[in-house]
């Protein structure tokens, strides 16, 4: 009916809902506050406008007043303060066993790497009902990753990983907008998020026939580049065994402690200098300018792939060969 | 002893000397005030045609009147002139260089030279911005972001970059000035008390600007030394970080916002006592809430930052903040309220504006809570949500105030009173058309429209040709005082000295004032707003 004159977005995502129940308990406030400021004022003027015979009645103020008026306002805005703290505490702290999805920005296209293999260009398929974390970055500018119907929006910058995680409810296709102003083809930098029931997803996966998982992709880049001469894969080399790092904490040389997560292992390779594990030296080259930003992915996501699977999980993106960890670690 | 001739031929700030020298040259701070008006709204303009060329092409999905680079630039320079060559100096520069002086009872402000100083600062970083804009523009958006701005535009950020951070001298001299003359200069017997909360809020703007400018243009100068010289200071691939030009860009600009409504709170302050003829309603809690807005404005700038990857906790304390800003604002909003409350209200055209004010500021205000709210923010952020919020206290608060101040204190300043029927009827459509414009915004904004799209999906049509049609009549709006202050100015009924009856000491000196303000140093004895003091204004507003 309202085709043409649309007036609430589509809500497909566990954020969307919480997100506008937020939104309406705001909108209530503010439209009851509005009401009511615009009908005192209506009021006030009706009813003491100017007339021959009558004076203004000087009023100095009022202590209690002036302590009300302050104070429940605050009441009600601690309120949302809390609902809205709440909703983006949970929109930044991804589920541990979510899918993970690549993203690299650039002008202007939005470029994503699934973990068993598939790519895309501007086009996200993600299947119904699964918590889905994106791991973007960016090759030149600030761009945004905003899908307006999961009501969920990161800056994607270069350098760095930034990560966003959405769990759809409704199988549909929906608007994927860059939101921050990246030149001249901004408004050019959209795409689509397509949301699929389970099967229709496994399908599209089959279809889309990946040449291997991106961890073997990553393995294969591993080899090719030399890496493995230094990182072993069971005994100590000239640089550290990279089994079982991702996700824990490193010792550096400095005394620091840091978590070896996607930013670490990236700076790791681009600048190896800058934080080095603790009994080793630093004598790795630098990597800048030699990979780009979606073969740092398939290093990570096969460095990603020496850890040990959660127990009693069996492994879904196929550890590559021989680097598969004993049944037994733990 | 003096002859009608001499009566009419009275010396005052305006005839006192002809030619263009004397203004050029002059250090009277009534006559800087207008060399300010005119170049203000000669960018007021400029900024204005770059809003029509955006609304035009906003008109249809499709990228089709202007091409993409060219769009670009239009709403880039569109907030940039807007923003910092007419909004940071439109009331302050005019209206409280005009008025200071004279509502604390002193000959001029403190520092008259560095005054005039000021105004050639303007004018010299105005040029500076021309010649960018007419050798091809620029195209960042107002924010400046980086890498982009730094490494990856085209287009002469540099000028642009130095001619911002030229202007922002001449608005660090001016809120030095203020604090100063406030300090120094008031008439005996003017304690701190009995100031006008007109200067309160002015002395709150004008610590904003002294403390805060010097951020963005240290900022700014990064941004040009890293394009000129390859600093590397933003490149995140020679250890720099672009998120750091952020949260230094918004350190400044966030408090510029309170820069643009603090003077607009401060006009309102005025108006409508006046026109309720009733002493401000709780003054000590409207003059300290400027305070603190000024105080806590400088601490809540990451709220323009939550989903640029900063951390979760900083977030939460930075939403918290922005919530506790939202207090004082909200204090000054009912105090107006209840200043109305058994008072003696009339419509005149100032109190129209001022009536407007409280409304839109409301709107503005309120949807603000909606982005200090973090997880609402996640999803509005950056969509015309955002532009519906700012121009709603922008426009809608900010020029709102600067229109009634204008008329508020045109008869002190032209000597001649502008037409009632006419000045009414332009408040009327102002306010109209700023809703039009705006409020259809709020809704493509939480449908999920990007801001700075040069084309968009079909299905945000409708809301943004209402848009285009509300543009249309707040121009209509905007250019009525235009024609009918000027008209005013030959045609005009000549101006009493206080037609409102308003109680502030710059009525109680001619219209238009001597060079000196006053015969002599009036020694105040009354306290702010005693309008129980005052008779009624005889009815020069009311006809019937």
């Amino acid at each position: 009916m309202f085709d043409n004159l649309p007036l609430w977005p589509t809500a497909a995502s566990s954020h969307a809902r919480y997100e506008d129940w937020l939104f309406i308990f705001l909108t209530v406030v503010s439209v009851v506050m509005t009401v009511l400021i615009f009908a005192v004022i209506a009021v006030f003027a009706m009813k003491y406008r100017r007339r021959h015979g009558r004076e203004a009645t000087q009023i100095e103020g009022s202590l209690l007043l002036e302590i009300g008026w302050s104070i429940a306002p605050l009441g009600i805005m601690m309120l949302m303060f809390a609902g809205g703290a709440v909703l983006y505490f949970i929109m930044r702290s991804p589920p541990r066993d979510s899918a993970q999805v690549y993203v690299v920005a650039k002008q202007w296209m939005w470029k994503l790497q699934h973990m068993e293999g598939p790519r895309e260009i501007n086009q996200l398929h993600v299947p119904v009902d699964r918590d889905v974390e994106l791991i973007m970055t960016s090759q030149d500018v600030i761009h945004s990753f905003y899908v307006p119907a999961f009501r969920v929006k990161q800056d994607v910058l270069p350098g760095r990983y930034t990560t966003l995680w959405f769990r759809a409810t409704k199988p549909g296709t929906y608007h994927l907008f860059c939101a921050q102003f990246c030149g001249t083809m901004h408004s050019g930098m959209i795409g689509e998020v397509t949301v699929m029931e389970s099967k229709d997803y496994q399908a599209w996966m089959t279809s889309a026939a990946p040449s291997g998982s991106l961890a073997q992709t990553g393995m294969t880049l591993f080899q090719q580049l030399g890496c493995n001469t230094c990182h072993l894969n069971d005994v100590q080399g000239r640089g550290p065994v990279l089994k079982g790092v991702y996700g824990n904490p490193v010792q550096l040389g400095d005394g620091r402690t840091v978590t070896a997560d996607e930013n670490y292992i990236r700076e790791s390779i681009l600048v190896p200098a800058a934080k080095v594990v603790s009994g080793f030296r630093p004598i790795m080259p630098s990597w800048q300018g030699q990979v780009n930003e979606e073969q740092l992915n398939e290093l990570i996501a096969y460095i990603k792939s020496l850890n040990p699977p959660p127990t009693g999980e069996a492994v879904t993106a196929g550890a590559p060969g021989g680097t598969t960890p004993p049944p037994s670690a733990k | 002893m003096a002859t009608a001739a001499v009566t009419t031929e009275k010396k005052n700030y305006l005839n006192a000397e002809y030619g263009i020298r004397s203004w050029l040259l002059t250090t009277d701070h009534k006559r800087i005030a207008l060399l300010y008006l005119l170049s203000i709204t000669l960018f007021f303009f400029i900024g204005g045609f770059f809003a029509l060329l955006i609304r035009l092409e906003l008109l249809t999905p499709a990228g089709d009147l202007l091409t993409a680079d060219m769009y670009n630039k239009a709403f880039t320079m569109h907030g940039q002139i807007m923003v910092f060559f007419f909004l940071i100096p439109s009331i302050p520069a005019v209206l409280g260089n005009f008025l200071i002086p004279m509502m604390i009872g002193a000959k001029d402000l403190a520092f008259p030279r560095i005054n005039l100083l000021s105004w050639y600062i303007y004018v010299a970083a105005g040029v500076l911005y021309i010649y960018c804009l007419a050798t091809g523009g620029v195209d960042t958006g107002w924010t400046f972001y980086t890498p982009y701005s730094s490494m990856f535009s085209n287009t002469h950020v540099v000028e642009a970059g130095l001619a911002i951070f030229i202007v922002g001298f001449s608005s660090i001299l001016t809120g030095l000035n203020f604090v100063v003359t406030v300090h120094r200069m008031r008439a005996p017997g003017l304690t701190w008390s009995r100031l006008p909360l007109f200067v309160w809020s002015h002395y709150a703007t004008s610590i904003i600007m002294l403390l805060g400018t010097p951020v963005i243009a240290i900022t700014l100068v990064l941004v040009v030394l890293e394009r000129t010289l390859n600093l590397g200071i933003f490149d995140p691939a020679r250890g720099g970080d672009p998120v750091l030009f952020q949260h230094l860009f918004w350190f400044y600009s966030h408090p510029a916002v309170y820069i643009m409504i603090l003077p607009s709170m401060a006009v309102m302050s005025e108006i409508i006592p006046c026109f309720s003829r009733k002493r401000v309603f709780g003054y000590t809690f409207v003059a300290m809430s400027s305070i603190a807005i000024a105080a806590i404005g400088f601490i809540v700038w990451a709220h323009h930052m939550f989903v640029a990857g900063i951390s979760l906790y900083s977030a939460l304390v930075f939403s918290f903040l922005s919530f506790l800003v939202a207090v004082p604002s909200a204090i000054k909003v009912f105090n107006w309220t209840a200043t109305m409350y058994k008072g003696s209200v009339s419509f005149s055209t100032p109190m129209l504006y001022a009536m407007g004010f409280i409304g839109l500021f409301t709107i503005g205000g309120l949807t603000g809570l909606f982005l200090a709210t973090l997880g609402v923010d996640v999803h509005v952020h950056d969509t015309y949500f955002v532009i519906a919020h700012f121009h709603y206290v922008m426009v809608g608060g900010a020029v709102m105030g600067y229109l009634g101040g204008m008329h508020f204190w045109w008869p002190k300043i032209s000597g001649r009173m502008y037409p009632e029927g006419w000045g009414r009827l332009a408040a009327v459509v102002v306010f109209i058309g700023f809703n039009l414009t705006f409020f259809p915004q709020f809704i493509v904004g939480y449908l999920g429209m990007p801001r700075r799209y040069w084309q968009y999906p079909p299905e945000y049509q409708v809301y943004n040709v209402l848009s285009t049609a509300g543009a249309s009549i707040l121009a209509v709006g905007y250019l009525l005082p235009m024609v009918y202050l000027l008209w005013s100015l030959r045609y005009g009924k000549i101006a009493p000295d206080n037609p409102w009856q308003a109680t502030g000491l710059e009525w109680r000196t001619a219209s238009p004032p001597p060079t000196f303000n006053f015969e002599e140093t009036p020694e105040v004895t009354w306290e702010a707003y005693e309008y129980d003091k005052m008779p009624l204004p005889e009815e020069v507003t009311l006809e019937r």
